[in-house]
């Protein structure tokens, strides 16, 4: 029994806190979300180029490092606590999952190798107008064509990094009404995508049109429906609770440092049990998210209720994380309210988590289901 | 990361489970379910033969030192306790004594002590309480007041205790009382080994809200205990006290969310039953319910995890503060699904459910071993750094 890192996962870790150190931490954040990619090129680089990190959970025969999970885990922690404005999250964990889940070898060849270099990134298309997360909401359509090809049209919304993914992979409604995943390039033509004006910033969302958009037939990935789909979600959804643990701690530490050295009547507010007892209830909330993260991270891995285990752990992370990011304010008063300071980064994006990959209302509806409990919504299942 | 249990370990879980089965499908049978928290007042004397019989059996003092205990590793401790909760056995009387003086006499004691206690506690014959509380010494436990006067070879208590569990059933009693009068606070205090079956201790249940008694109040009136029944120095009692508290490594917090989820799979039976899940609203508080208790589980083993290479995490301060607010909002959870018939207990005179049970039991969770508010203390201080607050 072994609830930590290795030294190696260690090292990862250390190497990734480095690396934004290096880039200036927030700052860097902040520089980045001005720009029209929103991602913060320099970082990336290092990530990818330097340490590898865009593969890390391509398997070695695809030019990744063949890790896993609890890696991946490691390394988002960090960068969350940082707000880090890479498409880390969007390709190196849900496309990558989805391209693994449900991609055949050939695909796996031919997709994974630029991505794990870190020449490519992709992203997963599943949302559409209304957000529903449920594949039964799947409205975009893919025609069979001449010639061994398939016409895709429709409109997906919240694209995490879509405007700047080169790949897509797109949700589609098959004629005979199953989920079908496509990958397709960005550049293709009858492609049109535009960033999203976001209240969080620090991580772009793209609307992506597919007008008539031509894609051969065998760009259609594997044909195991929505179930391989679902699983990579399920992968995402672990790792984004992890992100959630390094802002959820971030805003702990901002909390305490500031309260530490505030004064007012005469003594630090750090002293008044008011504040303190807010910050015990967000150290509670970080250690408990931290846990669950962690514990899923592994069980993602050897046990069989990943779907279950990711919601569980989703919808606990993105609470706590809104929990501490939300206090975090409270406890800075009037400064936690400005643009200037960095309290509102994290609170929003807290917030855009809640959301961002399916919303924590779906998260507790697949726990009840599970139980035996329902109907609630529709069983995620084609 | 590695969350499983090695294969000896899984052996020494089989053998566990092997004689808890055998004895509860024998001869104890009848004591599945009985006893614990909220329940204490069942099956008294049925449950002190069950625990001489885990005594015979060297269950207890498992995590203790050999030669006096049998040096079991902390994930054994932990397998036992999973074990013993997923039968059913009954609730501890033992408890006491074999967690919180067992260990600390096996740490602190003199040779003398470690002779004289832990052979009959080990065998399940000699019943503990502890003598912290105070009426006027609850959170703030260092206010003391109780007195003890070393005259002719015996200390002399007079004083009173409060919230002390099994008093009536306990053989001894560990005192905390002030030796010093001279000192204040949390110098001048001992930590005093106290027979309670004697002229001058009388132990009084304090009915509580749950209409069930198992604390009691407790009056020391020139009650007696011989010079050498004092364990460090006196003045050390604070001292001792707090290592009291420091073995408590939370061996037992997994078997205790076992006893967890047999309430919440209760309350999911309930709503089937009831159909309550037409309400969309208790369908999802039972799934916060349940994501709690998963979260539960994964901070309990990664504390666990940390805990068994010696220091206690700082990271785990929060756990009695979740498991206690957790607990507090499940007893809610099962009123609301039951709806009106939350109300309507048992039988009279006040006979409440185990649901019912679970929902007033639980506002004491928040209350005792450390208040809520005192944990947020602890942490804010020991964990985070805060400056102390005056």
């Amino acid at each position: 029994m072994r609830f930590a890192f290795s030294e190696e996962q260690e090292e990862i870790r250390r190497q990734v806190r480095r690396a934004i150190a290096d880039g200036g931490g927030v700052l860097a954040a902040r520089r980045a979300m001005l720009e029209d990619a929103a991602t913060d090129l320099e970082l990336w680089r290092r990530l990818t180029r330097d340490l590898g990190l865009a593969g890390l959970a391509i398997p070695e025969a695809h030019g990744g490092a063949g890790l896993g999970w609890v890696e991946i885990v490691a390394v988002i922690e960090e960068l969350g606590a940082s707000l880090a404005c890479v498409p880390f999250l969007s390709s190196a964990c849900l496309a990558t999952a989805a391209i693994l889940e449900a991609g055949t070898p050939a695909q796996h060849d031919a997709l994974l190798p630029p991505m794990a270099r870190g020449e490519a990134t992709a992203t997963l298309a599943w949302l559409e107008a209304g957000g529903d997360a449920s594949p039964a909401a799947i409205e975009t359509a893919a025609r069979v064509a001449q010639g061994d090809h398939v016409i895709l049209s429709g409109t997906k919304r919240h694209v995490v990094d879509g405007h700047t993914a080169d790949l897509l992979l797109v949700t589609a409604r098959t004629p005979d009404g199953a989920v079908a995943l496509y990958a397709v390039p960005a550049a293709a033509a009858g492609v049109e995508r535009r960033r999203l004006p976001t209240m969080d910033a620090t991580r772009a969302q793209a609307e992506i049109v597919l007008s008539d958009v031509h894609v051969p037939a065998s760009s259609r990935l594997g044909g195991g429906g929505w179930p391989p789909i679902g699983r990579a979600l399920a992968k995402a959804r672990i790792a984004l609770a992890a992100e959630q643990v390094g802002g959820a701690q971030a805003c702990l530490d901002l909390g305490v440092g500031y309260a530490k050295v505030r004064e007012q009547f005469g003594r630090p507010i750090g002293s008044f049990q008011a504040i303190q007892h807010t910050l015990a209830d967000m150290f509670v909330l970080v250690e408990t998210a931290r846990s669950s993260a962690y514990h899923a991270a592994w069980d993602g891995e050897h046990e069989p209720d990943l779907e279950i285990t990711a919601a569980a752990t989703a919808a606990y992370c993105a609470a706590a994380f809104y929990r501490c990011a939300a206090d975090t304010i409270q406890v800075h008063g009037g400064i936690g309210f400005t643009w200037e300071h960095d309290a509102h980064l994290y609170f929003k994006r807290a917030r855009a988590g809640r959301t961002l990959l399916g919303s924590m209302t779906d998260h507790r509806d697949t726990v009840a289901r599970s139980l035996g409990l329902g109907p609630l919504g529709t069983q995620e299942s084609r | 990361m590695d969350l499983r249990f090695s294969d000896d370990d899984e052996r020494f879980r089989a053998e566990v489970r092997a004689w808890l089965e055998a004895r509860l499908d024998g001869d104890f049978r009848d004591l599945r379910g009985l006893g614990g928290p909220g329940r204490e007042h069942e099956a008294i004397e049925p449950r002190m033969a069950w625990e001489r019989e885990l005594g015979a059996a060297g269950w207890i003092g498992l995590g203790w030192p050999a030669p006096s205990g049998r040096g079991a590793s902390l994930w054994r401790q932990v397998i036992f306790h999973e074990e013993y909760a997923q039968a059913r056995a009954p609730g501890r009387f033992g408890h006491i004594g074999e967690y919180l003086l067992g260990p600390t006499i096996a740490a602190l004691g003199t040779p003398e002590q470690k002779g004289l206690f832990l052979p009959p506690i080990a065998r399940g014959e000699q019943m503990w309480c502890q003598g912290y509380s105070e009426p006027g010494a609850g959170s703030d436990l260092a206010g003391v007041t109780t007195r003890a006067d070393l005259a002719s070879g015996a200390w002399e208590i007079h004083g009173q205790k409060i919230w002390t569990s099994h008093a009536h059933l306990a053989d001894w009693c560990f005192v905390l009382a002030r030796t010093d009068p001279t000192e204040r606070r949390h110098a001048g205090l001992s930590y005093l080994l106290v027979p309670m079956r004697q002229r001058g201790v009388t132990a009084r249940p304090i009915k509580n809200l749950t209409g069930t008694a198992e604390f009691c109040e407790v009056f020391f009136d020139g009650a007696r205990t011989a010079a050498e029944n004092i364990v460090g120095a006196p003045g050390e009692g604070w001292k001792v006290a707090m290592a009291t508290l420091a073995f408590e490594r939370g061996a037992s917090t997994l078997g205790q969310q076992i006893g967890f989820a047999g309430e919440l799979a209760a309350i999911i039976a309930a709503v089937r039953e009831r159909s309550a899940d037409r309400d969309p609203e208790i369908c999802r508080r039972v799934a916060d319910a349940w994501i709690g208790l998963r979260v539960m589980r994964s901070y309990a083993l990664r504390v666990l995890a940390h805990g068994e290479q010696g220091e206690l995490p700082l990271a785990g301060l929060g756990a009695k503060l979740y498991w206690s607010t957790w607990h507090r909002r499940l007893g809610e959870l099962a009123m609301d699904v039951l709806g009106p018939e939350a109300e309507i207990i048992a039988g009279a005179p006040y006979g409440l459910t185990p649901l019912q049970e679970t929902f007033l039991f639980s506002r004491a969770d928040t209350i005792y071993a450390g208040s809520s508010e005192i944990q947020k203390n602890i942490i804010a201080r020991r964990a985070l750094g805060l400056p102390r607050s005056s």
